[in-house]
């Protein structure tokens, strides 16, 4: 088995054991993104000399005998977060060339426990799609099969977990941007309850629907990395002061007692077969395990993209006004006055599909418009909301499909912007109603594609769906298969 | 102006608040430093930074609105007002629309209209743009220089009702607002750094008519004496402007201290649309009824309930209350020497105003930095009080206190000033000054009263003033019987 | 017609984007779909529904008045397209 093969929890274990250094397992994984990025481009930026370099302290810690939790662990970050002196694009022109003056603090937090940044990892733009192929830097490939796309906007972190290049990698996910890819690359992807994690040094895509999680090879994995970002930060003012458990302690190889709801609109008619096949599938299993399974509805799940599209365009818009060339990032070379360095600069240093988004946002804000678009929304949102409030009065997890189907071809659809809306009709609820939810493998395609199960919990109850995610995880072997590259 | 014009003004009146940190982050808001040292990822709106409310930004602006009569909203929401311009990094300013912290209050002001109460529409927060330098070198001329010191400064914005109806009007509601926030301590009040600045929305109306005319707002001006002169230029300029026939156009004026006339801000005027909405990166402030008694209790007591107490309780003149309560520290002062020395409030009163306040005068000093503390200037009184010394000799001891801080007690010893109330010795330079003075002991007795006078100074100034002036006088008035 | 070609105009401008021709006409279509698409939201009766901010209920977020260290003016424009002792440089504002 090589090193790059290892989960996280194997390399914490190999580290602690001497069986290997951190230095190691920091060459190993650079050497894979060497050997195989060039045909996945999951990764921006690789930070080979500092990781090499934060790998010998962290073997110098670990030999003192003093290890953090994650003292040695080499993790990818998704582009979007603050990294000090690393230069940090969001997977955009305009910030080509920006480099992070401060640490966000879900990477703060991941350094001051001694992770290893081995680099940093493609995405969509501003995290403003299902593909990856809205990205400055070239599209990510899917390690499962190259001509496919893994997902997005989380991308390069499920791509690089599942190409063995990272054994984790956080990302973000505003409408279902870390469970989508996790579920097209066949990785573990968490989704936590909106306050959870600090979004402080987050590039805010839409900001009161931005959430950050872990993406990992297996749920373990899953709950350490969750518990290593998890708490009240006082930088973030929509950040939760609850406490935040043991999640490891709470994994279980059974569900007794746990009660599982099916959503009956997440089981329609355009539900790929596979698909349908994978998660019935699984149903069964968690039976099997002893969970009861009930049917539930959340009736205004066919509202979801809507109001999300509206919602999320119209925060957008107005987060991304600070992209005006001012203070950092790119400035139009061909400039004139002030308002047209303004909107030169926008508009070549932004993408098309960002500036679509920004288009929509400034639209349903504008005067005159803002009740019947933006407000509405918000309402609708109060519907989308009390659906999950209801359907949990009689379940402890929801479970559904991911994605209505595994991973489409590069260039499949992007000639049609609302047909890739409508891929994340099953993840976009979770973000307006706020709770937290993740994706993890459940079977594969005809075609050899994974297949994610989705399983959606209470607010801050991440524990309620990581244990039923890990049973479900130790009665099958889907986690098991790699992608070959 | 032709008197068939009914003046209305409102005005928009940024109050900048003395906390020592930005209103969303931890960078300083002192005043007068290099360019872009007060900065940071949340005030230079780097990607990813999120803005925290100040607390004490909170207690100024309850503070504020208690003060001001206001109601305190239970709860109020911070929104994004979206528009481009380079002293504002984020792309738009964080403040409050729907749901400001404070609404519906009022000031009462004075003049020669009477009383006049003065609605206020509302009070909320903001924060503050940065400060846009224009190129003035040869390399820079076609430049301009973005410096965000300023940027995330907290401001209270207090939107008055258009209830003022003359430039006078304005001045004094102005001057009781300023006042009343300085009082607070919210607010360092310097209008020369920007601290307390105004809006004017000024419109004319045939008198008569109800529906308002069209308004023009003047921006930003920074004395008690151009918001006078503008308005009362631009209460000039719209009547002309109606008189002939034309119409006012609703715009942002300039006014021009220079010229002493308001100008038209062309060009900036490019269609606005804002586009508010909730801030998503900050959560609702919420003002339970406990901590709008907590705040409720660290009031200070104001300008106008002092007022009242000063003539009602203490027996002071209107004019001596209008003084002593100008400005706070002053009237902590006073009463600090009421509390020292009861039942004397017009002999301090004086002193106050008089000595002290010539002293502080003289030397540009701030009553909290006068070397006489209220203990030393009631002891002193004391003294007086006593008939230790004369008023006249306090004076003299008055200035070595201010001098050495030392106590009169000891200043009065060391220097021999104790008043002379010995009859005999007394008696001694009586008979002395009229022994010499004897062209003048006859005109007195040959009518002349006032010469009077002129042997108490004389005896006065015998006894080196130590005397004391009530024996000397009955003493005298027994010889000259 | 959702949204007009010139209404797309006034929205780029507001937004600060100097859109050209072929993008200005793709995005009038792209719009007007997804405009069409949205207003399916209106078939909902949402009278008297309070509106959701934050999905999570959340209220008084504070921090103390505590001066933090801050940049020095080189820092704050490490990243500064046309950086300047005086402070960021743009084309002249006239006022």
């Amino acid at each position: 088995m090589s090193l790059y093969d290892k989960t996280l929890s194997e390399l914490r274990a190999g580290l602690d054991r001497r069986e290997f250094s951190a230095a190691e397992a920091a060459r190993a994984f650079l050497d894979r993104i060497a050997a195989t990025d060039p045909r996945l481009n999951a990764f921006i930026t690789v930070c080979a000399d500092s990781a090499l370099a934060e790998a010998a302290e962290a073997d110098r810690r670990l030999a003192a005998g003093d290890p953090a939790p994650l003292t040695g662990i080499p993790l990818a970050m998704k582009d979007i977060f603050n990294t000090l002196g690393v230069r940090t694009t969001c997977a955009s022109k305009i910030l080509a060339s920006y480099v992070a003056p401060y640490d966000a603090t879900a990477f703060a937090r991941l350094k001051a426990q001694g992770a290893v940044l081995l680099g940093k990892v493609n995405m969509d733009e501003f995290a403003m799609g299902s593909s990856n192929e809205n990205s400055a830097y070239g599209p990510v490939r899917n390690p499962w099969d190259t001509t496919c796309v893994p997902g997005g906007s989380s991308g390069g972190s499920a791509a690089c977990v599942a190409a063995r290049q990272a054994p984790a990698a956080l990302g973000t996910d505003t409408g279902g941007s870390i469970r989508q890819p996790a579920s097209h690359c066949g990785v573990v992807g968490l989704k936590p309850t909106y306050g959870r994690v600090s979004r402080y040094g987050v590039i805010a895509y839409a900001s009161s629907l931005d959430q950050v999680g872990p993406v990992t090879i297996d749920v373990r994995d899953c709950a350490l990395l969750l518990q290593a970002i998890a708490g009240f930060d006082p930088l973030d003012s929509t950040s939760v002061d609850t406490p935040v458990p043991d999640y490891a302690a709470t994994l279980q190889p059974d569900l007794k007692g746990v009660r599982i709801g099916l959503p009956k609109e997440y089981f329609i008619e355009g539900l790929d077969a596979d698909v349908r096949a994978a998660v019935e599938q699984a149903v069964t299993t968690c039976r099997s395990l002893g969970a009861e399974i009930v049917e539930v509805s959340l009736p205004h799940t066919e509202f979801a993209v809507a109001c999300y599209y509206l919602i999320a365009t119209a925060e957008a818009s107005s987060n991304l006004a600070r992209y005006d060339g001012v203070r950092f990032g790119h400035r139009t070379a061909t400039a004139g006055n002030l308002i047209e360095t303004y909107s030169r600069s926008r508009d070549e240093g932004f993408g098309s599909e960002v500036k679509r988004r920004i288009m929509l946002g400034t639209y349903a804000l504008s005067s005159g418009y803002y009740d019947a678009y933006y407000l509405k929304a918000q309402k609708v949102r109060t519907l989308i909301r009390q659906d999950f409030l209801d359907a949990f009065d009689k379940v402890d997890v929801i479970l559904g499909p991911v994605a209505p189907t595994p991973a489409f071809r590069i260039g499949e659809k992007t000639a049609d912007p609302l047909q890739m809306y409508l891929s994340d009709i099953f993840t976009i609820p979770v973000n307006l109603a706020g709770t937290c939810a993740m994706s993890l493998p459940c079977g594969f395609s005809g075609t050899g594609l994974p297949i994610g199960l989705q399983l959606i919990g209470k607010p801050f109850a991440e524990s309620d769906i990581l244990r039923t995610a890990y049973a479900f995880e130790q009665a099958t072997e889907w986690h098991k298969r790699k992608a070959e590259i | 102006m032709s008197s068939h014009y009914e003046v209305v003004i409102g005005l928009e009146v940024h109050v900048q608040l003395t906390t020592k940190t930005k209103i969303f982050c931890g960078c300083s808001t002192a005043f007068g430093q290099t360019p872009n040292s007060q900065t940071c990822p949340v005030c230079l709106a780097l990607p990813g930074a999120l803005p925290v409310l100040n607390y004490q930004a909170v207690e100024y602006a309850i503070r504020t609105g208690l003060a001001t009569n206001c109601t305190i909203a239970p709860q109020s929401v911070f929104a994004r007002k979206n528009y481009f311009y380079p002293d504002l990094p984020k792309g738009y300013q964080i403040s409050q629309y729907e749901l400001p912290t404070c609404r519906l209050g009022w000031l009462d002001i004075d003049g020669e209209w009477g009383t006049k109460r003065i609605g206020i529409t509302r009070i909320h927060m903001e924060e503050d743009a940065g400060k846009l330098v224009h190129g003035e070198a040869p390399g820079s001329s076609q430049s301009s220089f973005v410096d965000l010191n300023r940027a995330g400064t907290p401001l209270l914005e207090v939107v008055s009702e258009p209830d003022l109806r003359s430039a006078d009007e304005a001045v004094a509601y102005l001057k009781k607002l300023h006042q009343i926030v300085v009082y607070l301590g919210v607010c360092d009040g310097n209008m020369e750094e920007g601290s307390f600045r105004c809006d004017a929305n000024v419109s004319l109306r045939p008198v008569g008519q109800e529906a308002f005319g069209t308004r023009a707002e003047i921006k930003n001006v920074n004395s008690f004496r151009f918001v006078k002169q503008a308005i009362e230029y631009e209460i000039e300029r719209q009547a002309d402007v109606l008189d002939s026939g034309g119409k006012v156009v609703q715009e942002t004026r300039l006014y021009d201290p220079q010229t002493g006339v308001t100008r038209s801000m062309r060009g900036k005027e490019e269609a606005h649309d804002y586009r508010y909405f909730p801030d998503p990166d900050l959560v609702p402030l919420e003002i339970d009824a406990a901590w709008i008694e907590a705040e409720s209790a660290l009031l200070p007591e104001l300008p106008d309930a002092r007022r009242r107490r000063y003539q009602e309780e203490l027996g002071l003149s209107a004019y001596d209350t209008e003084v002593l309560t100008a400005e706070r520290p002053m009237a902590e002062y006073f009463e600090a020497c009421v509390v020292l020395l009861p039942g004397q409030a017009k002999a301090i009163a004086n002193w106050v105003m008089g000595e002290l306040a010539r002293k502080l005068n003289d030397g540009g000093l701030a009553i909290a930095q006068s070397p006489v503390t209220p203990r030393l200037l009631t002891d002193l009184l004391k003294l007086i009080e006593g008939g230790t010394i004369s008023g006249k000799i306090a004076k003299t001891v008055f200035d070595a206190m201010w001098a050495s801080g030392h106590e009169p007690a000891r200043i009065v010893e060391e220097q021999g000033l104790v008043q002379v109330s010995d009859t005999g010795a007394i008696e001694a330079i009586v008979d002395e000054v009229l022994a010499g003075s004897a062209a003048q002991v006859e005109q007195y007795r040959g009518g002349n009263e006032k010469v009077f006078g002129f042997f108490v100074g004389q005896v006065m100034k015998a006894s080196k003033g130590k005397a004391n002036p009530a024996l000397v006088n009955e003493l005298l008035k027994q010889k000259l019987g | 017609m959702k949204i007009s070609r010139s209404e797309v105009e006034h929205v780029a401008r507001l937004a600060r984007l100097a859109l050209n021709d072929e993008e200005l006409d793709a995005l009038t279509g792209d719009m007007d779909a997804i405009l069409a698409y949205v207003d399916q939201l209106n078939r909902l009766k949402t009278d008297g529904i309070v509106p959701t901010a934050h999905a999570v209920p959340m209220a008084n977020a504070f921090r103390q008045d505590e001066v933090r260290p801050s940049f020095t003016p080189e820092q704050a424009q490490t990243n500064a397209p046309a950086p300047d002792p005086g402070g960021f440089r743009v084309p002249r504002v006239i006022e």
